[in-house]
């Protein structure tokens, strides 16, 4: 039974891999679509940021000194400038890792 | 003009740095899949066949925890089927591409892969095969995908839970959207997805995922009218 549901599951998940790409032509959406999907990457990778950072394991808000936030600030601030994918993940880690080990012992 | 070999590379190096939360996700992954219960070879059978971080880890938790099949099975469905959205802004690169060729590179098709070859590309409009460049960026994120859970299948959580390593996966994705942020209207859909994440987010079968997104796209097109 989990071998089923492995294999539907993949199936399932090839198929939004693989539907828009090799189903439908480009010209079946309009110019006013088009200019809607410039906007995926801002439409999709908040719903999982947010969460990551408000929410704790168990889905309950956060506290607002929870050390996740001051380090997606540091984060944040740290790729607006250098806008470089490295010095945004480690610098959020840094940060992170600096007030969980260092502030709150 | 760039040979193929070029931009496959070019693709490569352009995920490298997303190593940093991608190999110890799925470190947590493999090693999550022992945890519960699981035999070795389906842990790792849901990174080849399901391919998709979060959505094997919720899939394996509520099979454990005694959920049905066709709740599995849906729940992986409605986490997974962002990807749609990454295939209708894909599909404009790859359109010249055989049927065949569609369908192989379409299991390559990964959040950060998407991310970076979506960037790159319209950077580089006259590219003559941006295909290559998703095929970069898909295999390298493949191959550590599978080596890394394996390493969690085969050591276990040898990451100890205190680092907190889950959180470099929120990093990844700011990592991706930061340099967005220059952009007002950008900011805007971000900021309602974002919210409406957190409103969305005890939705069923995690289905925050997606109607986030569409509920910001929605706002993007209603902003898109006021524009003009």
């Amino acid at each position: 039974m989990t071998w089923f549901s492995i294999i539907v599951s993949g199936i399932v998940t090839y198929f939004s891999r693989m539907a828009m790409v090799a189903l439908i032509d480009r010209d079946m959406l309009g110019t006013k679509v088009k200019e809607v999907l410039n906007y995926v990457p801002a439409a999709v990778f908040p719903a999982i940021i947010f969460p990551g950072v408000f929410f704790t394991d168990f889905g309950l808000l956060v506290e607002i000194t929870d050390p996740k936030i001051y380090g997606a600030i540091v984060a944040l601030v740290v790729g607006f400038y250098s806008r470089s994918v490295i010095a945004t993940i480690v610098s959020g880690l840094l940060s992170y890792w600096f007030i969980i080990f260092f502030l709150l012992r | 003009m760039l040979s193929k070999s070029k931009i496959f590379f070019k693709g490569i190096v352009a995920v490298l740095p997303h190593m940093l939360s991608v190999i110890p996700f799925g470190i947590i992954t493999g090693a999550i899949g022992i945890e519960l219960g699981f035999d070795p070879i389906l842990v790792y059978a849901t990174s080849l066949i399901i391919f998709g971080g979060a959505s094997q880890i919720i899939f394996m938790q509520l099979l454990s925890g005694g959920a049905s099949s066709l709740v599995a099975i849906t729940s992986v469905g409605v986490i997974n089927s962002r990807h749609l959205l990454y295939g209708a802004v894909l599909s404009e690169y790859l359109e010249k591409l055989s049927f065949i060729k569609k369908l192989l590179i379409s299991y390559f098709i990964v959040d950060q892969g998407f991310a970076e070859s979506n960037k790159y590309i319209k950077q580089n409009k006259n590219l003559s095969n941006p295909h290559y460049y998703v095929l970069g960026t898909g295999i390298t994120l493949w191959f550590c995908w599978q080596l890394s859970t394996i390493s969690g299948i085969i050591l276990g959580s040898f990451i100890p839970d205190e680092l907190g390593l889950k959180f470099a996966i929120p990093l990844t994705f700011l990592a991706i959207i930061v340099n967005d942020l220059r952009k007002l209207d950008h900011v805007f859909v971000m900021l309602v997805s974002g919210f409406a994440s957190l409103i969305l987010f005890n939705a069923p079968f995690k289905s925050y995922i997606i109607l986030s997104p569409i509920v910001a796209l929605i706002a993007a097109f209603i902003m898109l009218r006021f524009k003009k």
